[in-house]
């Protein structure tokens, strides 16, 4: 009888478990390592005005595709370009640069022109062991055409692969973190 | 050596004798409640006036009986003294029950017809403990593919699902000593949270058959015991050390039970495994040891008329997964794919990295039950469960060792049955069910959830009954209805929200608007009917039929109804639905078994027609600022699913026997009218078995393995166009892996260390050839080959 009396009271206890849930809204969770931007501001050598090539996608992993902006370049002109990578989901929007730049042997972006008239990218910064990361670049432009220049950001590559360290990612391995298409026209 | 004596004269007196005295009588003795063998019993045979005893799987043989009436006296130190009539016709084959308990109720009648199984008319497969303590160091879904019709998905070779008859997750229902598991099971990369040793005993039903625990296994049940008790004074043990070459991987279990005249008792076991980076013939499988802990502890009492028990365990996995299979977005993908070789290969380690999961699970029962006189048994239970997952990702700067995923699962679950067994012909056993489920999804992640926080609540009431028309004819029915509450706290993005075109239909469940993301409140309630109704033939005392038919209905899982992301090592986005209904499947199965005294054969059929399945499928390309991705979403359809699987087990004489097992399944989305995804392919298992028993004894098995292509499959490739390198490429998810044959050895030598010891040594060999393969059945199969040699050791020393 006793036992019974236990089970009773376990019973009882099991209720009160159960009815104490609390009812709290959960929070919204904004995610940190969300890339929603990657923007490079490509400055002309010779002086005069920036031009902003940008790609955000402001749902992140979301159904709406990222909105690739650009912008015409002169030709037979050199650019340096600075790249900004950011997470728009936070306000105010977290530049996510410093991370891959305390991180830089295991980030490299890699600048590839699909369609060009001999247009040209070159690393201008260097990791801890001397490989490229290309944050900093710098891009010439050749004659009048229309130009195509793919740009990924690799998570851990191997960038003592052959080809690696002069922008070829063939061999690199890692993940992709981004990768945008950028069309533009060389006047 | 005068009981030789006597036996030997006996037999000669026999032989000489020339009427119809030369069929053998076989007979397995067992536990009335709970099927496990009685070894060492003592057989006396009152015709004869001789004696023997019950082998360790409490079978026993003699020869040259006469047809009639063969009368046994059968006594064991734990058990009640009972006398048996066998009609014997010809060799004959009987499963005999004794009470394996101090006590005895005068008025409960032992049939000596009373099956071991916990379902009549189900197709059902026992795997007792001699063959589970083969599988100490490894788990649950490696165990189960000893029968036929079993098989599993896999994630690596460390997460392991169950799989039968080509349904796994939550279409199958895992019973933990009474308790139904609940550990977070929707997930294809969940592997059960069980200690295999922890296992005296498991069931696997194929189909819902037993409607106690659940109406929703539309799949089958696996239900685990514990190792039955011995309700005399005595302390025993056992240790399994495993140790192996693949993994480099160790494994360390032990138990003590420590039980006591007046019905006390008191179970502990302890399991620790090991392993660092498996190995495929060719390279390692870099990042894919593991390390598992458990402990359970059983305490209680218990007599024939009441008892109660409380029982805990605690299993952590710490387990990781193969590096390369982490990718960023299609191109990885492809490249993974193309590549012949995983892309990171590194030297052994034994150390776990991203990706890992890192998985505990506490399991508290407390039970207790009594026996009414004339009426039946009662049973009540109330279990606690709480899961805890962690997932790790790999990740970059301030969130390198911050887990992805963070999710606590707390299920408490209070039960009622009551068995009324009084009466000979018939069995009827009802019971009541109430579940509160708590899920808390941790925002510390910094990802966007991938299941929301719930609560979920669940109330059953079923009843089965079991009729015995005569000796030859057996009909069980049984009914449930389950009541499910689904109350979820759920973000969306506003973009999938608007997306999936939830604003005009389930606009009323909003409840907050942050802007980008909304709160919404989605609650769903499922009221649910299962039913099941079968008989049994025995067409003598060798061979019966039994036919079933089984209705399962199961509620969308939150998986199915919620996600809403990036799963990464799939490289797609994965879409729950809010509209899913019930899964509703109509199960039809025969089965014919043969049982002599040396040949063993089953052969099982099915048909399964599900309405409303529900499944993953391509259906579209969404861009994000890492490339496109293939969106899957969860969809219903009406799908067909039949089979057999056939085994058999032939003894060709004292040392040789054989068998045989094969499967096959063939499974259609008949609204698309094409196969479904995920059916393992037809399979033949091959084995030959050498046993010596005057030899220590000696027990040798040579193995193969057949598993054929599967060419039913979905074509879910899809073309991509890769930016970096200006092609389009036909992106081969679907194709499966070609056939492939393995060959394992098992061997195992049983030395006696003393009157009440003995130690047995078993040495395995896994994949003797060394051979590349990759399973169907494997999601990491994209990545890498298989496992490759595995040699293990494994020393059991009982005391």
């Amino acid at each position: 009888m006793k036992t019974i009396k236990l089970f009773g009271l376990l019973f009882l206890g099991l209720t009160f478990a159960t009815s104490c849930s609390d009812d709290d809204d959960p929070e919204p969770v904004n995610e940190e390592e969300v890339i929603t931007t990657l923007r490079i501001t490509l400055t002309p050598d010779g002086g005069g005005s920036d031009v902003i090539f940008e790609s955000r996608d402001l749902d992140g992993d979301g159904p709406d595709a990222p909105i690739v902006t650009t912008g015409d370049l002169a030709a037979f002109t050199t650019y340096s370009g600075v790249v900004e990578v950011l997470n728009e989901l936070e306000t105010p929007p977290e530049i996510k640069t410093p991370e891959i730049l305390e991180e830089d042997e295991e980030h490299q972006f890699f600048y590839e022109f699909i369609t060009s008239s001999g247009a040209d990218v070159t690393y201008d910064d260097q990791d801890g062991n001397g490989n490229p990361i290309g944050q900093m670049i710098e891009l010439t432009t050749a004659s009048a055409s229309q130009n195509t220049l793919v740009v990924t950001l690799l998570h851990e590559p191997d960038k003592d692969a052959q080809g690696v360290s002069a922008g070829d990612a063939t061999n690199a391995g890692g993940e992709t973190d981004i990768s945008v298409t950028f069309s533009f026209a060389v006047n | 050596m005068k009981h030789i004596l006597r036996v030997m004269a006996l037999l000669l007196i026999a032989i000489c004798d020339a009427q119809q005295c030369n069929q053998t009588f076989l007979g397995e003795l067992t536990d009335f409640h709970d099927g496990t063998p009685i070894p060492g019993a003592t057989v006396y045979i009152i015709n004869f006036d001789r004696y023997t005893t019950s082998d360790e799987n409490g079978k026993f043989k003699i020869n040259n009986v006469c047809n009639g009436i063969l009368r046994l006296r059968i006594s064991h130190v734990a058990c009640e003294t009972k006398t048996f009539k066998i009609d014997i016709k010809g060799d004959t084959f009987k499963a005999l029950t004794l009470e394996h308990h101090i006590e005895t109720l005068s008025e409960v009648s032992i049939t000596g017809q009373k099956i071991l199984k916990t379902t009549t008319t189900a197709q059902e497969s026992l795997l007792k403990e001699e063959m589970l303590q083969q599988y100490s160091a490894l788990q649950l879904g490696d165990a189960l593919k000893e029968i036929a019709g079993v098989s599993s998905i896999n994630t690596g070779n460390a997460i392991v699902k169950p799989m039968i008859n080509g349904m796994h997750s939550s279409r199958l229902l895992i019973l933990s000593n009474n308790v139904r598991l609940q550990d977070q099971e929707w997930g294809i990369e969940h592997a059960p949270n069980v200690d295999i040793n922890a296992a005296g005993q498991i069931s696997v039903i194929k189909g819902s058959g037993t409607l106690a625990y659940g109406g929703d296994a539309i799949g089958g049940v696996i239900i685990m015991k514990p190792k039955p008790l011995i309700l005399t004074d005595t302390l025993y043990g056992q240790t399994i050390i495993s140790g192996q070459t693949n993994g480099y991987g160790y494994s360390v279990n032990s138990r003590l039970n420590k039980s006591f005249d007046s019905g006390w008792y008191v179970n502990a076991l302890g399991t620790f495994k090991k392993n660092g980076d498996f190995r495929a013939p060719d390279y390692y499988l870099t990042n894919t040891g593991n390390q598992s802990k458990a402990f359970t502890l059983q305490t209680g009492k218990r007599s024939f008329e009441t008892g109660f028990e409380v029982y805990y365990s605690y299993l952590n996995n710490d387990i990781g997964i193969l590096r390369s299979s982490h990718i960023g977005n299609i191109a990885d993908l492809v490249d993974a794919i193309n590549a012949q070789e995983p892309i990171i290969t590194e030297d052994f380690s034994y150390d776990i990295n991203s990706p890992r999961q890192d998985v505990t699970h506490h399991l508290l029962k407390a039970s207790y039950f009594k026996r009414f006189r004339a009426l039946g048994k009662l049973n009540l239970q109330y279990d606690y469960q709480n899961n805890q997952r962690f997932e790790f990702d790999i990740r970059v700067g301030d969130d390198r060792d911050k887990p992805a995923l963070d999710l606590n699962l707390q299920t408490h679950t209070a039960m009622a049955d009551l068995s009324i067994d009084a009466n000979d012909d018939y069995e009827l056993q009802v019971g009541v069910l109430g579940r509160y489920q708590n899920n808390f999804a941790n925002p510390d992640t910094g990802v966007r959830r991938l299941i929301p926080d719930y609560d979920k609540y669940d109330f059953g009431a079923y009843i089965t009954s079991e009729w015995q028309l005569d000796n030859h004819w057996l009909f069980d029915a049984g009914f449930r209805y389950e009541f499910t509450r689904i109350d979820a706290k759920k973000f969306y993005l506003e973009s999938r929200w608007e997306e999936r075109g939830y604003d005009e239909t389930f606009g009323d469940i909003v409840i907050e608007d942050l802007g980008t993301q909304l709160l919404t409140n989605p609650v769903f309630n499922y009221n649910n009917f299962s039913a099941s109704a079968g008989v049994r033939h025995s067409i003598n005392s060798k061979s019966q039929w039994l036919f079933n038919y089984a209705l399962a209905t199961r509620a969308p899982n939150v998986s199915e109804l919620f996600s809403d992301g990036l799963h990464h090592s799939a490289a797609r986005i994965e879409l729950g639905d809010l509209n899913l209904v019930s899964e509703v499947s109509h199960r039809f199965a025969a089965t014919y078994q043969l049982t002599t005294s040396d040949l063993d054969l089953n052969i099982e059929g099915f048909y399964n027609r599900i309405n409303n399945f529900i499944y993953l499928e391509p259906t579209g390309v969404e861009q994000t600022i890492r490339g496109a991705f293939p969106v899957w979403e969860y969809n219903q359809a009406l799908a067909n699913f039949y089979g057999f699987d056939f085994s058999f087990n032939y003894q060709i004489n004292e040392a040789l026997s054989v068998n045989n097992k094969t499967s096959y399944i063939l499974a259609n989305d008949l609204d698309n009218d094409r196969p479904i995804i995920d059916i393992p392919p037809l399979n033949i298992y091959n084995a030959i078995n050498y046993q010596n028993d005057n030899w220590k004894p000696l027990k040798i098995t040579l193995e193969h393995e057949w598993f054929f292509r599967q060419n039913r499959f979905p074509d879910n490739n899809f073309e991509t166009y890769i930016a970096s390198r200006d092609e389009t490429v036909l992106v081969d998810i679907s194709t499966p892996p070609p056939a492939y044959g393995l060959f394992n050895l098992k061997s195992d030598l049983k030395f006696n260390t003393s009157k009440r010891s003995h130690l047995t040594l078993a040495l395995n060999v896994n994949n003797i050839f060394n051979t590349n393969y990759r399973s169907y059945l494997n999601r990491l199969r994209f990545f890498a080959d298989d496992l490759g040699r595995n040699v293990m050791l494994q020393l059991q020393y009982n005391y």
